[in-house]
């Protein structure tokens, strides 16, 4: 349906987001709030949660430095983390949270440090596609949104 | 005006425009919400902090129609937010987690949210919350079926009730009766009169802190039990003030007393089983940055500023040092200034120095508008501990008379702490000239001379004397949220001074020696700061602790007297309790009586409840006395309550 080429590709990338499980249905709310008068919503909220994230993963970071764990203060973290990723849909990095909220509530402290480290893959690897992905986005100009999966 | 269209359109534009104030410390969700909602085709306002999203919604209470908050934010918890919203705007609150455990669901509904949200927000689920404001206006829609305008503001009645923020709105929220009948959110007692409901326009009352020590010192007269709305209205004697705002009052009155009893009940055993180990002494410093933030009334940063360094310090000293809490304006307001107040015959100065706080509090009316204050007062009335705050045993020396920072007067005596004894006064005046038995005052005065090293005495120390010291509005004060103040009161009822005065705060005392401050819910954000600061265990008067803390038992030792009280102030699991731990005999000379009776005040969950313990001989020699002793612990509890609660409400 995309007749440009550049808009046909970004509906491979974004088709792949989603079939590669990096987002999930919650990205599809965010396109839908996106509009004329929103043109670039999705990829606001996108960098604003990268942006405010950062906080969260480099306190959780310290927080993992001081032995012992203070498993409620990352549990608190995480939470906060998982809510924000769950916002924009973020599905491979909020099931990496839940894990490592799952590790604190157990006090499984090396459980927690590997699961932190997947999320931060995770969460990096998302952060690379979301990039090209609004750099293909605004290339293409503001168009309605792609077709969605249903 | 959009309050027209909701009227003459019923449901049919009326979504749209609503207003929305949405709250929430992720500024990811917060982006999402508010385009969600904007979606909507609600008018949404947004805010991450939720002291901000208080003092917007307190600035015009006419501004919003609805209230979404999230649950986890890290200056006040949204469980606080939404009961304070729902106690001064009666506004539908609809919180938002990620986290969607049944614990947390039911608390939320047991805070009053009429509804309970999951993250990540679907729009679906917003295009629906409009009902819950319909819903509400309904209701005040019937009532007002004659009434004319809706819109009209009431503010000429409220005026003339001379409340603080009358709430002149003519919107949703108009009737709180209504709304507290139809709403039951947060009340679990629906009973209302409603005979008058269709006889006059009702304003939306402002509980200000005048108003509600008023409150509290009728139902204190009358007893909780017998404690009507009719009478109470006859007692108060406002202007402008129905029986209908009385009952709604006394409704939330109730449900917080309840809620703090059943938190109070359980410190008690905790309590009884802890002992009066030394110096448990209330965390009055942190109350009295609390109270600071009374008087502070003004500076919102003050109230920040302490609010937060109690929040992260939890470190009572902190509160205690006015200077620490940064309220700078409270040597302005008098409060630091109890001092002065010396001799309990210095009533007037002490008054004066109530007055002079009670002023800047005037402007936070809001300070008292939860009935938190009055709840937390009847808590600690109702739950007899002793609550006696007053008697500090001499043993922990350090002292600094909290309490005497409610008596400020009292403080004067020995401490030079008067900053304490100030934050405590202030406190107390906030709360209402709580006409705590200048006795009180003395007592503590007396103690504190006893304890030079006083000198750090914590507000909160004073704040039990404190509400002693509140001699002048005895009754107002007592009234007040002031558990913690007549506990000191009561306790220093050794003091032969004014000891007449807890007599008079007897009657609505009513045998409650323990003043369990669970009403001290309403200090919320401040208790639960509280309850941080408190060590599990530890005694809250650590006056080691750097709190400044006065102890007013200590202090009454030096009289001669046998106070030995220490008000152990345990925090525990998130309790503050606040235990005066009795040593010795309280003997209160006037009336002979010997008290031994221990508030504690327990701040559980941002509570504060005050839980006087006895320990040692505690001659009832009259009930009088016990529920001399119960008002003091109810004064200073409330003085407590009182003072996170204007914390909180400053903040």
């Amino acid at each position: 349906m995309e007749r440009n080429p550049i808009r046909r590709q970004l509906a491979i990338m974004r088709q792949s987001l989603f079939d590669q499980g990096h987002v999930d249905e919650q990205f599809v709310q965010l396109e839908e709030l996106q509009d004329d008068a929103n043109p670039n919503f999705v990829e606001e909220v996108v960098t604003l949660y990268y942006r405010d994230s950062a906080r969260i993963i480099l306190n959780i970071e310290q927080a993992l430095e001081r032995k012992p764990f203070d498993f409620r203060k990352l549990d608190a973290y995480m939470h906060q983390f998982k809510g924000s990723s769950s916002s924009i849909g973020a599905k491979k990095v909020k099931a990496e949270s839940t894990l490592f909220r799952e590790c604190c509530k157990s006090g499984n402290g090396e459980g927690c440090m590997r699961s932190f480290q997947q999320l931060k893959k995770e969460y990096a690897t998302l952060r690379k596609k979301f990039g090209a992905y609004f750099q293909l986005a605004r290339q293409a100009g503001p168009v309605e949104t792609a077709s969605r999966p249903k | 005006m959009r309050v027209e269209r909701v009227i003459s359109d019923e449901n049919d534009s009326f979504p749209v425009g609503m207003r929305v104030l949405a709250v929430d410390d992720d500024p990811t969700c917060l982006l999402l919400l508010e385009t969600l909602l904007t979606k909507c085709k609600y008018n949404v306002t947004t805010t991450s902090q939720a002291i901000t999203a208080l003092k917007m919604l307190r600035e015009n209470k006419n501004k919003f129609d609805l209230v979404i908050s999230d649950v986890h934010m890290p200056d006040m918890d949204g469980f606080k937010l939404l009961e304070l919203v729902g106690l001064e705007m009666d506004l539908p609150v609809i919180m938002l987690s990620a986290n969607g455990d049944t614990k947390l669901v039911m608390e939320g509904i047991t805070h009053g949210a009429c509804d309970y949200l999951l993250k990540p927000v679907r729009i679906e689920e917003l295009q629906n919350i409009w009902q819950h404001v319909i819903r509400r206006k309904k209701f005040d829609r019937k009532d007002r079926d004659g009434s004319g305008s809706q819109d009209k503001p009431y503010i000429d009645s409220s005026e003339a009730a001379g409340l603080g923020n009358v709430d002149h709105n003519g919107k949703f929220n108009k009737k709180r009766k209504d709304q507290n009948e139809d709403e039951d959110e947060e009340r679990d007692e629906n009973g209302h009169d409603n005979e008058d409901l269709s006889t006059q326009k009702k304003p939306r009352v402002v509980w200000s802190v005048e108003l509600h020590r008023k409150f509290v010192a009728a139902v204190n007269q009358l007893g909780i039990e017998k404690a009507v709305p009719k009478k109470i209205l006859e007692l108060m004697n406002v202007e402008n003030l129905t029986r209908e705002n009385v009952a709604s009052h006394l409704q939330k009155f109730r449900l917080y007393l309840k809620r703090i009893s059943c938190v109070a009940n359980q410190q008690a055993n905790m309590a009884a089983a802890l002992g009066s180990v030394d110096s448990t002494h209330l965390r009055m410093g942190t109350m009295n940055g609390l109270g600071n933030f009374h008087t502070l009334a003004g500076p919102d940063q003050i109230h920040n500023a302490a609010f937060r360094s109690f929040q992260h310090s939890g470190v009572l000293r902190r509160l205690n040092t006015p200077a620490g809490v940064g309220i700078s304006g409270l040597p302005s307001s008098g409060l630091v200034q109890l001092s002065p107040v010396q001799n309990l015959g210095n009533t007037s100065t002490y008054q004066r120095k109530l007055q002079s706080f009670v002023i800047p509090g005037n402007h936070n009316a809001n300070i008292l508008q939860g009935m938190p204050m009055s709840l937390e007062f009847y808590q600690l009335q109702n739950n007899r501990a002793a609550s006696h705050v007053g008697q500090f045993p001499s043993v922990d020396n350090t002292t600094v008379l909290p309490v005497s920072s409610i008596s400020g007067s009292l403080i004067d005596a020995g401490c030079s702490n008067s900053p304490l004894l100030g934050v405590t006064s202030n406190s107390l005046l906030l709360e209402g000239s709580s006409q705590l038995p200048t006795l009180h005052a003395s007592n503590l005065r007396d103690s504190v001379s006893g304890f030079p090293n006083r000198s750090t005495l914590s507000d909160f120390t004073s704040i039990a004397p404190a509400s002693n010291q509140l001699h002048g509005s005895k009754a107002d004060i007592q009234d007040q949220a002031f558990p913690i103040s007549c506990n000191a009161g009561k306790i220093i009822s050794s003091a032969p001074q004014d000891w007449n005065a807890p007599k008079k705060d007897a009657p609505y005392q009513s045998n409650v020696p323990s003043c369990s401050i669970n009403s001290l819910r309403a200090v919320n954000g401040d208790m639960a700061q509280l309850g941080q600061c408190l060590d599990q265990n530890n005694p809250i008067f650590n006056r080691n602790v750097g709190f400044d803390f006065v102890d007013p038992l200590s202090i009454k030792c030096s009289e001669g007297e046998n106070l030995a009280m220490e008000p152990s102030v345990i925090e525990k699991e998130g309790y503050l309790m606040v235990q005066p731990s009795r040593q010795g005999i309280y003997i209160p000379d006037n009336e002979g009586e010997n008290f031994a009776m221990e508030p504690s005040v327990i701040e559980k969950e941002g509570y504060l409840i005050v839980q006087p313990r006895r320990q040692g001989s505690y001659i009832p020699g009259n009930l009088g006395s016990l529920e001399d002793l119960a008002s003091a612990m109810t004064k200073q509890v409330s003085i407590i309550t009182s003072i996170s609660c204007g914390n909180f409400f400053f903040s």
